[in-house]
C-alpha cells in the first residue's frame, strides 16, 4: 500500500476524478435544464383525492401533482405529525390546483398520506384561461347569450366547434388591435411629431398644416370603423360561455373569450398526447406571453434576440475582420502590435457589464442625446434614440464581441502558409488582390468560427443588455409591418433578460418556474449547437491546413 | 519576325497595360488604406472605453470653484443692518430682513430695490433678536416685549408667456399680531424655530437667562375664518453666568441646542415641550469661542463654528446604554479666521462657512472634504447665504457691499475616504463602511462606500476560485497529460460547450435550484468534499489490488470515463447520509444548529455563488491548463520518465514546474472571470452589501451593484459617477490581471520555443 502511494497512482486516479466530475456537473446541468424544460409541456394526469388532515374538515383536491419532497416530521406543525406513523420523513406533494380567483392561490403543498381516495376522473376538465391561470373542474353546460344550450357529454363534444369559432374572432380582434389600430395609432403620433417639428421650424404654411389636419382626420375616421367594428366582435365574441363545476362544488361561468385551450388530460390516449405536446411545443415558441410572462409563449423574446443577434453580426464582423487583417497583413509587427493584440485579447476578459455601462453612458446618453438633439428636436422631452434600445444595444453587443472575431480571425491567418502569400505575390498579384482573391477566401471558416462564438456569446449575454436596451414586456417588435420597417430605437425582449426576470421578478414564481426552464432549454440548445458548429468548422478548418503545411 | 498568334496579354508598356497596372495599383493602395483606418478605428474605440469611463468618473475629482457675478452696495441702505441674507432658487431675487424690520427684496444680479416692505410692530417695540430657516423661507423676530413675529417670504414664480417673473411676498404663517413667548414680557436675546404643517416651536432665552420652550398648534375654527393658536410652553431658569449666546432647534423639534459664552454646548430634550431636560453640557473646542451654531440639512448634524475657524460637526449618537449623546464627528479646519456664518446647502450635505478674513470655505460634510477656500472681500464678512441649489452665493461684508457669486460645486459627496474608508454616518453608532445610494428625500445621507461591494466582489471570487481551481487544474492535467487522445476528444469540447453556457442560465439554476437544494442537504454538500476523494482513493486501491487480468479491458487514459459511474454514485451517497449525518451532528436541524452558534443563514448564501460560480470558471482554467500543460515539449518528459521516474514524478518534478507560469496564468484569467461576472451573483445571492465573509451569508458585488442601480440612477448625478467609478474599478482590475497573465504566458511560450 506505501509502494502504491509512493508510486502516485491515487494521484493520477484523483485527477482523473476532477476530470469526471467537471464532466458530470456539465451533462447533469443540460439533463436537469431539458428534463424540466421539456417535460413541462407533457399533458399532467389530473388527480382527484380527499384531504383529510387530523381535525380539520376534508376537503375535496382536485389538480395536478406538480413536485414532492421529503421532509423531517418534526418541522411539520404537531397537527399534521400523527400523519407520519412514526416515520422520520414524511413525503409532501406541491398540487397545482388551479382556480386562483378562487382561492387566492394555486399551488398547495399538501402532506401526502393525508390524500385518500385518489381517483384520476376521465371527464375531468383542465381550462386554460388568457387570465388567472388554469381551471380545473367538471364541465357542466355550455351556454349562448345566458341560456344553456347543451350539457353533459353533449356539451364536450360542442366545446371544440364553439372553442375554435372564439379563437377565430380574437385573432380578428386582435389583428385589428395590435396591427390596424397600432399602424394608425403609429401614423398618428408620426403626424403629431411632423406638426411640432414644423412648429419647431417657424414654418407655418398652411397648406402643410391642413395636409397633416387632413390626415390626421382620415386616421381618426379609420379608427373609429375599426372601433366600431370592435364592438361587434366583442359582442359575438362574448356569446359563449361554459359552466365549470370547481372542487369545493361551487358551479363558475367562463367566457369563451378568455378560454385558450380545454381539454381532458386524463381522456388523451398516447397519441394524443404526443400531439398535444407539440402543439405545446409550437405554442411556446410562436406565442405571445401571457399573465405577467408566467404562460404563453416567448416568441418576442426569440424575435428579439435574433434581431438584435443578426445587427450585431452585421457590424462586428466586417470591423472584426478589417481589424484583424490590419493586425496581421498591414501592420508593421513590432512592439505596438503585440501590446495592441494583448490588449484585444485581455478585452475579452473585461466583465461584459462594464460595456454595458459604456454603452449606456456613451451610445445612449452622448450620442443618442446628441441624435436627438440635431435630427429629432420635435420628439423632446420623451427620448428617442436617447433611451436604451436595439441599436445600441447591438453596437454595445459588438463591442463585447469584437475582440472574438479579430482574435478567430488572425488564428486563421496565421494558419495560412507564408507559401502561398508568396506565391501569389510572385505571380504579380497586388497584397489587395492576393487578400480578396486567396487569403480571405482561404480564411474565410476561421472567420466563420470567429461569428458564430461572437453569436454565441452574444446571444447568451444579459447584463450589459439591461442597461441598454432590453425591457421585460416590449409593447411592440423591432420588426414590423410600419414603415420603416426596422425601428432601432425600441426597445427589445431578449431571452436570456427573459429568464431573469421570469425566474426572480415574477409574481408567481412557481408557476413561472417550467416556462424559466423551458426558456433556459432553448437558449441553451441554441448556444451549443453554434459552439459545437464552431468547434466542427475549427476542426475541419486543421485538417484542411495540416495537409497544405505538408504539400 | 513577326508573330501572327493575337496576343492574349498586351504588352506591358501598351497604354492599356499601364491604365490597368495604375488602376491595380490604386485598388491596392486605397485597400491600404482603408484596411488601416478601419483597424485603428476599431482599436480607437477599444481604447474608448477606457477613457470614456474615466472622462465621466473625472468631475468626481475636481474640486469645486467660484466665480464672481457681480457686487454691489447695500440696497436701500437706509432700511436698517441685515439681519439675515436669503436668495431665491435661481438667484434672480435677493432679500435683506433688518433690524428695523424692514425687508427688502432686490435683484440679486444688480442690487437694483424691488420692494421694502416694513413689518407690524407696535410702536414701541424693537427686534431684539431673530432666527431664520431659509428651508422654508421663515424669519422669526424677537422682540423686546417678549413678543415673537414669524413672517415667511414666498417667491411666487409664474411665466408671463415664456418669460419667467418672481414676485416676492410676505405672509405671517402665525397670523398678522405679535405672538406672546415670554409671558413675563421680557426682552429676547436668542430665539430658535422649526416648523412643520401643523406644529410650530419656538424657543427663546430671555434678557433674565430664562429658556422658554413653546409649541404652537393651529387650530381651523370652524364658524370663523381665522386660526387660533394653541400655545403648550414652560420655562426653564438657567444658572448664573450661564451666558448663553446662540440657540437651535433639530427638525424634528426634539432637541434643542445652546451655545455659550464659556465654549460649551448645551443639550436640552424638548420633546415634552412641558418638560424640558437638560441631557448634556459639552465643552465644543480645546481652544477658541464658539462663534456660530447651525443645523446641517437633515436635521440630525449640529455645526459648530469658532473663533480660531474651525467648524465641528457633532450629532446624536445611541450608546450602550440607550442614551443619544451629542458626540463629536469631525472638524473642518481649512479657514483661519474666526467664523462670522454657516449656511447650509438645502439638497446636501454640504455648508459654506463665511469668515472674518473675508474668505469663504466651502465643505461636504459626510465626504469630510473642503471643496473650495476662496477670498471674496478684503474685510471681514457679515452675512453669507448660499442658494437652495447650491450654485450661487449671496454675501455682504461689513462695509456694505454685497457679492453675487457663481459656484460650480457638482459632486462634493465623493472624496477617497467617502468612497474607501470608514465614515461615521448620521444616526449610525461608529464610523462604518456602508453602500446605501438612493433615496427619495433630500434630507437623506447617501453612502457611497465601494468597500463592501469590493468585498462582496473578491468573497464571490475567492468561495468561486476555492472550488473551481483544485477541479480544474487538476482535470487540466490529467486531460493533457495521463488522458487517451480519443477521450480528450470528447472532453475538450464538453469542456468549450460548458464555458458557452450563458451565464444567465447558471445564475437561475443557482438561485431557484441549487440553492434550496444546498439549504435541504447543507451536511450531505460538506460531505461531499470529504466522501469523493476518499471513495475514489478507495476506489483506486480497490483496483490497484485486483488482479490485473480483470482490470486490463481499461485502456490506459480512460480513468475519467471509469470514474463517472463511481463518481456519481459517491454523490448519491453523500446526499443520502445528509439526513442522518444532520440527525446525528446538528440536531436534526444544521440551520437552527448554525444559527445557535451565532452564524446567520441566508438561502442565496456565497457557497451557492461559489458552486455556481466555480462551474463558470472551471472551463476557462482548464483549457487554459491543459493547454499549457500539453505544450510541454515531449522531449522532456520522455527524458525523465526514460531516467526511471513514474509518471506521477515526471508529473510534478517535471511537467508542472515547466508549465507553471501557464497554471498561473489560467487562475489570473479565471479570477479575472469570477470578479465581473454578474448574474450569477445578481440571481444567486441576496444582493445585501454586508461585510462579513460568512459563508451562509449573500453580499453584493460591484458587477451586481451597477447592474442594479445604474437604469435607476440619473444620468450625470454623483451616483452616476460613483457606478461609473465601480465599473471603471473592475475594467482596471480585470484588464491589469489579464495582461498579468497574458505576458506571463507569453513568455511561456518563448521559453518552450528555444526548448
Amino acid at each position: 500500500m506505501k509502494n502504491w502511494f509512493k508510486s502516485g497512482d491515487p494521484w493520477i486516479w484523483l485527477t482523473a476524478a476532477s476530470v469526471s466530475l467537471s464532466l458530470i456537473v456539465v451533462f447533469s446541468l443540460v439533463i436537469i435544464i431539458m428534463a424540466r424544460g421539456l417535460g413541462y409541456f407533457w399533458p399532467a394526469t389530473i388527480i382527484e383525492a380527499r384531504y383529510e388532515e387530523p381535525n380539520v374538515p376534508p376537503i375535496t383536491m382536485l389538480g395536478e401533482i406538480y413536485d414532492y419532497e421529503k421532509v423531517l416530521t418534526r418541522r411539520l406543525s404537531k397537527n399534521l405529525q400523527p400523519l407520519a406513523n412514526g416515520e422520520e420523513f414524511i413525503k409532501r406533494s406541491l398540487i397545482k390546483t388551479g382556480n386562483r380567483e378562487l382561492y387566492g392561490l394555486d399551488f398547495r403543498w399538501v402532506v401526502a398520506p393525508a390524500l385518500k381516495e385518489i381517483r384520476y376522473p376521465e371527464n375531468v376538465l383542465v381550462v386554460e384561461r388568457r387570465e388567472w391561470g388554469n381551471f380545473y373542474g367538471y364541465l357542466q353546460a355550455l351556454k349562448q347569450n345566458g341560456q344553456v344550450v347543451s350539457t353533459g357529454e353533449e356539451a364536450w363534444k360542442k366545446l371544440s366547434g364553439e372553442l375554435s369559432r372564439a379563437h377565430d374572432l380574437f385573432s380578428k380582434i386582435n389583428h385589428i388591435e395590435k396591427g390596424e389600430m397600432g399602424a394608425i395609432n403609429y401614423n398618428l403620433e408620426k403626424l403629431r411629431l411632423k406638426e411640432r417639428r414644423l412648429q419647431l421650424q417657424n414654418d407655418s404654411d398652411p397648406k402643410k398644416k391642413a395636409e397633416i389636419e387632413e390626415q390626421r382626420q382620415s386616421y381618426h375616421k379609420q379608427s373609429e370603423e375599426h372601433k366600431k367594428q370592435l364592438t361587434d366582435l366583442y359582442k359575438e365574441i362574448n356569446r359563449d360561455s361554459i359552466v365549470v363545476k370547481e372542487m369545493g362544488g361551487k358551479e363558475v361561468e367562463i367566457t369563451l373569450a378568455k378560454v385558450v385551450a380545454a381539454y381532458r388530460p386524463n381522456s388523451l390516449s398516447f397519441p394524443q398526447k404526443i400531439a398535444f405536446y407539440l402543439g405545446k411545443v409550437w405554442e411556446f415558441m410562436t406565442d405571445e406571453p401571457r399573465e405577467a410572462n408566467t404562460e404563453g409563449g416567448i416568441f418576442p423574446a426569440i424575435y428579439g434576440t435574433v434581431i438584435m443577434v443578426l445587427m450585431m453580426s452585421l457590424i462586428v464582423t466586417p470591423f472584426g475582420v478589417i481589424t484583424a487583417v490590419y493586425l496581421h497583413e498591414y501592420a508593421k509587427q513590432g512592439f505596438l502590435t503585440r501590446t495592441i493584440r494583448i490588449a484585444v485579447n485581455n478585452l475579452a476578459g473585461v466583465p461584459s457589464i462594464v460595456y454595458g455601462v459604456f454603452g449606456l453612458g456613451f451610445f445612449v446618453y452622448f450620442l443618442g442625446g446628441s441624435i436627438d438633439r440635431i435630427f429629432y428636436p420635435e420628439v423632446s422631452p420623451a427620448p428617442m434614440f436617447g433611451t436604451p434600445g436595439l441599436l445600441w444595444a447591438s453596437l454595445t453587443l459588438a463591442l463585447l464581441t469584437v475582440p472574438v472575431v479579430i482574435v478567430a480571425t488572425e488564428e486563421g491567418l496565421s494558419r495560412i502558409p507564408k507559401s502561398i502569400r508568396e506565391g501569389s505575390l510572385a505571380l504579380g498579384a497586388t497584397k489587395a488582390e492576393t487578400l480578396w482573391r486567396t487569403i480571405l477566401p482561404m480564411a474565410s471558416p476561421a472567420v466563420m468560427t470567429g461569428l458564430i462564438l461572437a453569436i454565441a456569446r452574444a446571444a447568451g449575454e444579459v447584463a450589459p443588455l439591461m442597461l441598454v436596451g432590453v425591457v421585460k414586456l416590449a409593447p411592440s417588435l423591432p420588426l414590423d409591418m410600419n414603415a420603416p420597417f426596422l425601428h432601432l430605437e425600441r426597445k427589445f425582449m431578449h431571452l436570456g433578460f427573459h429568464i431573469n426576470d421570469l425566474g426572480f421578478q415574477s409574481p408567481n414564481v412557481e408557476a413561472a418556474r417550467p416556462l424559466v426552464y423551458a426558456t433556459a432549454f432553448l437558449l441553451v440548445l441554441v448556444i451549443i449547437i453554434l459552439n459545437l458548429t464552431a468547434i466542427w468548422i475549427r476542426n475541419r478548418l486543421r485538417e484542411k491546413y495540416k495537409s497544405l503545411e505538408t504539400v | 519576325m513577326q508573330l501572327n498568334t493575337p496576343r492574349i496579354v498586351p504588352a506591358l508598356d501598351a497604354p492599356e497595360s499601364i491604365r490597368r497596372r495604375n488602376w491595380r495599383m490604386l485598388k491596392d493602395r486605397l485597400a491600404t488604406y482603408s484596411m488601416t483606418l478601419g483597424g485603428i478605428s476599431v482599436i480607437i474605440a477599444i481604447v474608448l472605453i477606457f477613457f470614456y469611463l474615466l472622462y465621466v468618473v473625472y468631475p468626481l475629482l475636481v474640486p469645486a470653484s467660484a466665480t464672481r457675478t457681480a457686487d454691489y452696495a447695500l440696497p436701500a441702505p437706509d432700511a436698517g443692518n441685515t439681519l439675515f441674507l436669503d436668495v431665491d432658487e435661481k438667484a434672480d431675487l435677493g432679500v435683506r430682513f433688518t433690524h428695523l424690520g424692514h425687508v427688502v427684496f432686490f435683484n440679486a444680479k444688480n442690487g437694483a430695490v424691488i420692494s421694502d416692505e416694513t413689518l407690524k410692530l407696535p410702536s414701541d417695540v424693537q427686534i431684539t433678536s431673530y432666527n431664520a430657516n431659509e428651508e422654508n423661507g421663515l424669519m422669526l423676530y424677537g422682540l423686546s416685549n417678549g413678543h415673537v413675529v414669524l413672517i415667511q417670504r414666498h417667491f411666487r414664480e409664474s411665466f408671463e408667456g415664456q418669460r419667467r417673473v418672481i414676485k416676492p411676498e410676505i405672509t405671517y404663517p402665525l397670523g398678522d399680531n405679535p405672538v406672546v413667548l415670554d409671558e413675563k414680557n421680557q426682552s429676547l436675546i436668542a430665539l430658535s424655530l422649526q416648523r412643520d404643517s401643523k406644529s410650530t416651536t419656538l424657543t427663546g432665552i430671555t434678557q433674565d437667562q430664562r429658556l422658554i420652550v413653546a409649541n404652537y398648534q393651529e387650530k381651523e375654527s370652524f364658524l370663523e375664518d381665522d386660526k387660533t393658536l394653541e400655545r403648550t410652553a414652560s420655562e426653564i431658569h438657567l444658572s448664573e453666568g450661564s451666558d448663553i449666546q446662540f440657540m437651535v432647534l433639530d427638525k424634528n423639534q426634539e432637541n434643542l441646542y445652546l451655545a455659550n459664552k464659556h465654549g460649551q454646548i448645551l443639550q436640552y430634550n424638548v420633546k415634552d415641550k412641558e418638560k424640558p431636560l437638560l441631557m448634556q453640557t459639552v465643552p465644543a473646542f480645546e481652544k477658541g469661542q464658539i462663534t456660530t451654531l447651525k443645523i446641517l440639512t437633515g436635521g440630525i448634524s449640529l455645526l459648530v463654528g469658532n473663533s480660531e475657524g474651525k467648524v465641528s460637526q457633532w450629532f446624536p449618537v445611541r450608546n450602550e446604554k440607550n442614551e443619544q449623546p451629542l458626540t463629536h464627528i469631525r472638524d473642518f479646519t481649512s479657514q483661519n479666521a474666526s467664523i462670522i456664518q454657516i449656511s447650509t446647502e438645502q439638497r446636501r450635505k454640504g455648508f459654506v462657512a463665511a469668515d472674518s478674513e473675508g474668505k469663504i470655505g466651502i465643505y461636504n460634510s459626510t465626504a469630510h472634504r473642503t471643496l473650495l477656500v476662496e477670498k471674496i472681500s478684503d474685510v471681514s464678512l457679515k452675512q453669507l447665504v448660499i442658494s437652495p441649489r447650491a450654485d450661487n452665493l449671496l454675501a455682504e461684508d461689513v462695509k456694505g457691499q454685497i457679492y453675487l457669486w457663481k459656484v460650480h460645486n457638482e459632486h462634493p459627496e465623493v472624496s477617497w475616504t467617502a468612497l474607501w474608508g470608514k465614515v461615521w454616518y448620521e444616526s449610525y453608532p461608529k464610523p462604518d463602511y456602508i453602500w446605501q445610494s438612493s433615496s427619495a428625500s433630500n434630507d437623506f445621507e447617501p453612502k457611497f462606500s465601494l468597500t463592501p461591494l469590493t468585498f462582496g466582489t473578491l468573497k464571490g471570487a475567492l468561495y468561486a476560485m476555492l472550488i473551481a481551481v483544485p477541479l480544474a487544474i487538476f482535470g487540466g492535467i490529467y486531460a493533457a497529460y495521463f488522458m487517451s487522445p480519443k477521450m480528450r476528444g470528447i472532453v475538450k469540447p464538453s469542456i468549450e460547450v460548458m464555458q458557452a453556457i450563458p451565464t444567465v442560465v447558471l445564475g437561475f439554476l443557482a438561485g431557484l435550484w441549487l440553492a434550496p437544494f444546498l439549504e435541504k442537504n447543507l451536511p450531505g454538500t460538506f460531505a461531499v468534499f470529504l466522501i469523493i476523494p476518499l471513495g475514489v482513493l478507495l476506489f483506486a486501491w480497490l483496483w490497484h489490488i485486483t488482479p490485473k487480468r480483470f482490470t486490463n479491458w481499461l485502456p490506459d487514459g480512460w480513468h475519467a470515463a471509469m470514474l463517472i459511474p463511481i463518481v456519481l454514485i459517491l454523490l448519491a451517497i453523500s446526499f443520502y447520509l445528509s439526513a442522518p449525518l444532520e440527525q446525528l451532528l446538528f440536531d436534526g436541524d444544521m440551520r437552527l444548529w448554525l444559527n445557535k452558534v451565532g452564524i446567520t443563514f441566508d438561502q442565496r448564501n456565497a457557497l451557492v455563488v461559489g458552486f455556481a460560480m466555480g462551474v463558470a470558471v472551471i472551463p476557462t482554467i482548464f483549457s487554459i491548463t491543459e493547454d499549457a500543460v500539453f505544450s510541454v515539449p515531449k522531449h522532456l518528459t520522455t527524458g525523465s520518465l526514460a531516467l526511471g521516474a513514474t509518471p506521477w514524478q515526471t508529473m510534478t518534478r517535471v511537467v508542472i514546474l515547466t508549465a507553471s507560469p501557464g497554471i498561473f496564468s489560467a487562475v489570473m484569467i479565471g479570477m479575472g472571470r469570477a470578479v465581473g461576472e454578474t448574474m450569477i451573483v445578481l440571481m444567486a445571492t441576496g444582493n445585501t452589501p454586508v461585510m462579513d465573509f460568512n459563508l451562509f451569508q449573500g453580499m453584493r458585488t460591484l458587477s451586481a451593484n451597477i447592474a442594479v442601480e445604474m437604469p435607476e440612477s440619473e444620468h450625470n448625478s454623483t451616483h452616476y459617477r460613483v457606478l461609473f467609478l465601480a465599473a471603471l474599478v473592475l475594467f482596471t482590475f480585470t484588464f491589469l490581471v489579464n495582461t498579468a497573465a497574458e505576458v506571463v504566458r507569453h513568455r511561456l511560450r518563448k521559453r518552450y520555443g528555444s526548448l
